[in-house]
C-alpha cells in the first residue's frame, strides 16, 4: 500500500511543481489553484474507494483528479488550452473531467458540487448500483447555506456520499475563525446525524477511515453518508504558482509543522531507496511526456467555439 | 482629490467620501478586508472606519444579501461587494423576491436602500463561471436599479448616486475597466441625474457600448474612420433607469443603431434598447439595427476561442460597416497597436 500511496503522492506533487515552474512562461493562460501540501487527502480517499466510485470537486481539483486516475496528458493539455485537453480546452484548470475514471467535473463556484454529489449518490442508490460518491470541498464551502442543505438531504435519504472537507484553514486569505462562530465543521456534520471523523493529513489515517466507511457502504447501501474533516495546509497562494507569506495573513511559522510533516517525504522515506527511486523515475518520465504532449498539441479549431452548447440529438 | 485617477481609486474614494459624510454607510462582502482589498477598491477603509462598518463575511451570498436588506430596513445604507457577478446568482432570491419588492408589496411603507457592487471578469482563462455579464437579469426586475459605469468619473458618480438612492442599486463593474484612468467629478454634492452620455459625436451610425464594450466601441469608431464612417458612440451608464431620449435623438440623426452588450445578446440590454428606440420612432425614419455581444456559448478559457467569444474594436467595426452599407462589405480593419486591449496577466 505504501508504494501505491507514494506513487500517487509524488506524482501529484511533481505535476503541480511542474505547473508552477512553467506558469511564468504563460503557456498556461488560466488561473491555477494548486494542491501542493494537500495531496494526502486526495490520495488517502481515492485509494480507499472503488474503481466505479465517482468524485465531485471544487476548482482545486488537480489532486483528486490525478489520485482517481484522471488522464495526465489530458489534464496538462487542458491547462494549456489545447484541443486534446480533458475538456477540449473549454474548461481549463478549474473544470477537470475524466468520466471514464469517475471524475465528474468540477465547479468554480464554491459549494455548488455538494448537492450534485448528493444527487448522484442518491441516483446510484435508487438504481441499485454499488457506487459511492466522494465529494471534495474546502472549509470555505461549509460557510454556504447549500452545505447544510446538502448534508441534511444526504442524511435524510441515507445517500452514499463521502463528504471530504479539506480544511486548510483559509478561504482565500480569510481564516475560518473570522468566518465561523463555531469553527467546528465536523460538529456541524454530526448535528445533521452524519457519521463523522476528524482526521489529520496522515495519508494512512485517511485511507483507513475512508476504507472502513466504503466497506460499510458495500455491505449496506444505507450505511451512509459519512463525513471526514481533514486538517491540511495549502503551501502555495490561493490561486497561482507562488508562495504568499509576504501578504501577512499567515506566516511561515504556521506552515512549519505541516512542512515538517510533508506526507510526500514521510511516506517516501518508508520505502527502500531503490523502490522509491524507481517510482520517481517512472513518474518523472510520465510527467515529461505529458508536458511535451501538451506543448505540441493543437489549439481547438475556431468552429469548436460553437460545439457542446447542446447535444447533437436535440429534440427541443 | 487627484485630478486623474484610476477606476479603482474612483470606487475607493467614492466609498470613503460617503462613509465619511454618512455614518449609516457600511461596507461588507467576501474579502473586502483581506490583503488584496478587492483589487484595491476597498483599501484603507477598514483602517479608517473600523471593523464595525467595514467587514469581510462568511461565504454566504444569499444570507448576506438578506442581511443587507435587514440592515437597510434598520436604517443603515449597506454596500455589499461581490468579486464576481457570477456569485450574485446565489443571492437572487433575496435580491429579486425581497429587496426589489419590499417597497411595492408593502405599499411604500418600507424601502431598501442598498448597493450591490459586482464585477464582471474577463481574460486569462476566467472561463465558464467567472466571465458572465448577467446585468440584463436585473434590468428585467421592477424595483432594481442597474448601472454599468465605464470610466472613473462615472464609477464615482454612479456609486455616490447609488449609495444616496433610497432603493436597491446594482453597480456592474468590469475587471478590465479597473485599469482606466481619467478625471473624477469635481462637485460630488451635486451630481447629474442618471443619464446617457455621447462619448464621441458622429453622423452615420449610433453605437451604444455597455460596460467594457464602451471601450471597444470607441476603438471601433476609430477604425470606422478608415471607411469614412462617422460613428456616434453612446454610453448609457445607467441601464435602469434607461435614458432612451439620448439614444433616440442620435438614431433619428444617423438612421442606424448598433448596441454592443457585455453579455449575450438574447434578451440583453441591446434587445431592450433597440426595441425601445424603434417603439418610439415607429417608422418615422428608416433605421437599421444590430445587436452584438458574447457568442451564444459558454465562455471558453483557451485563448483562441476566448478571443472569438468577445466582440472587439475590429469585429465591431466590421459588423457596423456591414450594417451601414446594408450588406457584407468584406472588410475587417488591420489591428492598430494603439487600439489593442491591454494584456491582462493572471493568476487571477
Ligand atoms: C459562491 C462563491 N463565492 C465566492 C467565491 C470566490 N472564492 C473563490 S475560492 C474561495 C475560497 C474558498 O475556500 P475553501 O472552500 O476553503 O477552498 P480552498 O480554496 O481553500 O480549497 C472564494 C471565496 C466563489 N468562487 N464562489
Amino acid at each position: 500500500m505504501l508504494e501505491r500511496f507514494y506513487r500517487s503522492l509524488y506524482r501529484i506533487r511533481r505535476v503541480e511543481e511542474e505547473v508552477a515552474r512553467v506558469y511564468p512562461s504563460d503557456v498556461i493562460k488560466s488561473p491555477v489553484h494548486l494542491s501542493i501540501g494537500q495531496e494526502s487527502t486526495a490520495v488517502g480517499v481515492c485509494e480507499a474507494i472503488c474503481e466505479q466510485d465517482v468524485l465531485f470537486t471544487s476548482y482545486r481539483c488537480h489532486a483528486p483528479y490525478l489520485a482517481k486516475g484522471g488522464d495526465l496528458p489530458g489534464m496538462i493539455a487542458e491547462l494549456y488550452g489545447k484541443a486534446a485537453g480533458a475538456a477540449g480546452g473549454k474548461g481549463g484548470s478549474m473544470h477537470l473531467v475524466d468520466v471514464a475514471k469517475g471524475v465528474m467535473g468540477a465547479s468554480a463556484v464554491v459549494g455548488t458540487p455538494l448537492p450534485n454529489a448528493v444527487g448522484y449518490a442518491l441516483g446510484a442508490k435508487i438504481q441499485k448500483k454499488d457506487v459511492a460518491v466522494a465529494c471534495f470541498f474546502g472549509d470555505g464551502a461549509t460557510d454556504e447555506g447549500v452545505f447544510h442543505e446538502s448534508l441534511n438531504f444526504a442524511a435524510l435519504k441515507r445517500a452514499p456520499v463521502l463528504f471530504i472537507c479539506e480544511n486548510n484553514g483559509f478561504a482565500i486569505h480569510t481564516h475560518q475563525k473570522f468566518r465561523q462562530a463555531v469553527p467546528d465543521i465536523a460538529g456541524h456534520a454530526e448535528a445533521h446525524g452524519i457519521t463523522t471523523r476528524r482526521l489529520s493529513d496522515n495519508v494512512t489515517e485517511i485511507y483507513d477511515a475512508v476504507r472502513e466507511a466504503r466497506e460499510a457502504l458495500e455491505k449496506n447501501p444505507d450505511a451512509g453518508p459519512f463525513f471526514f474533516e481533514c486538517s491540511i495546509y495549502r503551501w502555495k497562494e490561493h490561486v497561482g504558482p507562488s508562495e504568499d507569506y509576504q501578504l501577512g495573513y499567515r506566516h511561515l511559522e504556521d506552515a512549519q509543522p505541516w512542512l515538517d510533516n510533508d506526507q510526500v517525504r514521510v511516506v517516501g522515506e518508508k520505502l527502500a531507496v531503490a523502490t522509491r527511486e524507481a517510482i520517481e523515475q517512472e513518474v518523472e518520465a510520465e510527467i515529461q511526456a505529458a508536458f511535451a504532449f501538451a506543448a505540441s498539441a493543437e489549439f481547438p479549431a475556431p468552429a469548436e467555439l460553437y460545439t457542446h452548447v447542446f447535444g447533437e440529438q436535440s429534440h427541443a | 482629490m487627484p485630478e486623474e485617477a484610476t477606476y479603482v481609486e474612483a470606487i475607493r474614494s467614492a466609498t470613503e467620501l460617503e462613509m465619511a459624510q454618512d455614518p449609516r454607510v457600511v461596507l461588507f462582502g467576501l474579502d473586502v478586508d483581506d490583503p488584496k482589498c478587492i483589487q484595491g477598491t476597498t483599501a484603507g477603509l477598514l483602517d479608517r472606519f473600523g471593523s464595525e462598518r467595514v467587514f469581510g463575511t462568511p461565504l454566504a451570498e444569499e444570507a448576506m444579501t438578506g442581511a443587507a436588506v435587514g440592515m437597510a430596513l434598520s436604517g443603515l445604507r449597506p454596500i455589499h461587494v461581490h468579486i464576481r457577478i457570477d456569485f450574485v446568482l446565489l443571492a437572487m432570491n433575496q435580491l429579486i423576491n425581497v429587496a426589489a419588492k419590499t417597497r411595492y408589496m408593502h405599499g411604500g411603507k418600507l424601502h431598501v436602500p442598498m448597493v450591490v457592487r459586482a464585477m464582471i471578469g474577463k481574460s486569462w482563462g476566467q472561463g465558464a463561471q467567472h466571465s458572465q455579464g448577467l446585468y440584463p437579469l436585473f434590468m428585467h426586475i421592477p424595483g432594481l436599479k442597474v448601472c454599468a459605469p465605464s470610466t472613473p468619473y462615472d464609477a464615482m458618480a454612479c456609486l455616490l448616486t447609488a449609495i444616496r438612492d433610497d432603493d436597491p442599486v446594482i453597480i456592474v463593474e468590469h475587471r478590465l475597466l479597473y485599469y482606466q484612468t481619467g478625471p473624477l467629478p469635481e462637485d460630488t454634492d451635486n451630481l447629474p441625474a442618471p443619464s446617457a452620455r455621447v462619448t464621441r459625436p458622429g453622423n452615420d451610425v449610433t453605437l451604444v457600448g455597455i460596460s467594457h464594450q464602451q471601450e471597444e466601441c470607441l476603438r471601433a469608431a476609430a477604425y470606422l474612420e478608415e471607411k469614412g464612417i462617422s460613428a456616434e458612440v453612446i454610453d448609457p451608464i445607467w441601464l435602469t433607469p434607461l435614458d432612451l431620449d439620448t439614444i433616440e435623438t442620435s438614431v433619428r440623426k444617423t438612421g442606424a443603431l448598433c448596441v454592443v452588450d457585455n453579455t449575450w445578446t438574447t434578451c440583453g440590454a441591446g434587445s431592450e434598447i433597440i426595441a425601445g428606440v424603434l417603439e418610439r420612432i415607429q417608422g418615422d425614419v428608416p433605421v437599421r439595427v444590430k445587436r452584438l455581444g458574447y457568442a451564444p456559448v459558454t465562455c471558453p478559457p483557451t485563448p483562441g476561442l476566448e478571443e472569438l467569444f468577445y466582440p472587439n474594436g475590429r469585429t465591431i467595426a466590421r459588423d457596423v460597416c456591414d450594417l451601414v452599407h446594408g450588406g457584407n462589405v468584406g472588410w475587417t480593419p488591420e489591428e492598430r497597436a494603439n487600439l489593442r486591449e491591454i494584456t491582462f496577466k493572471g493568476p487571477f
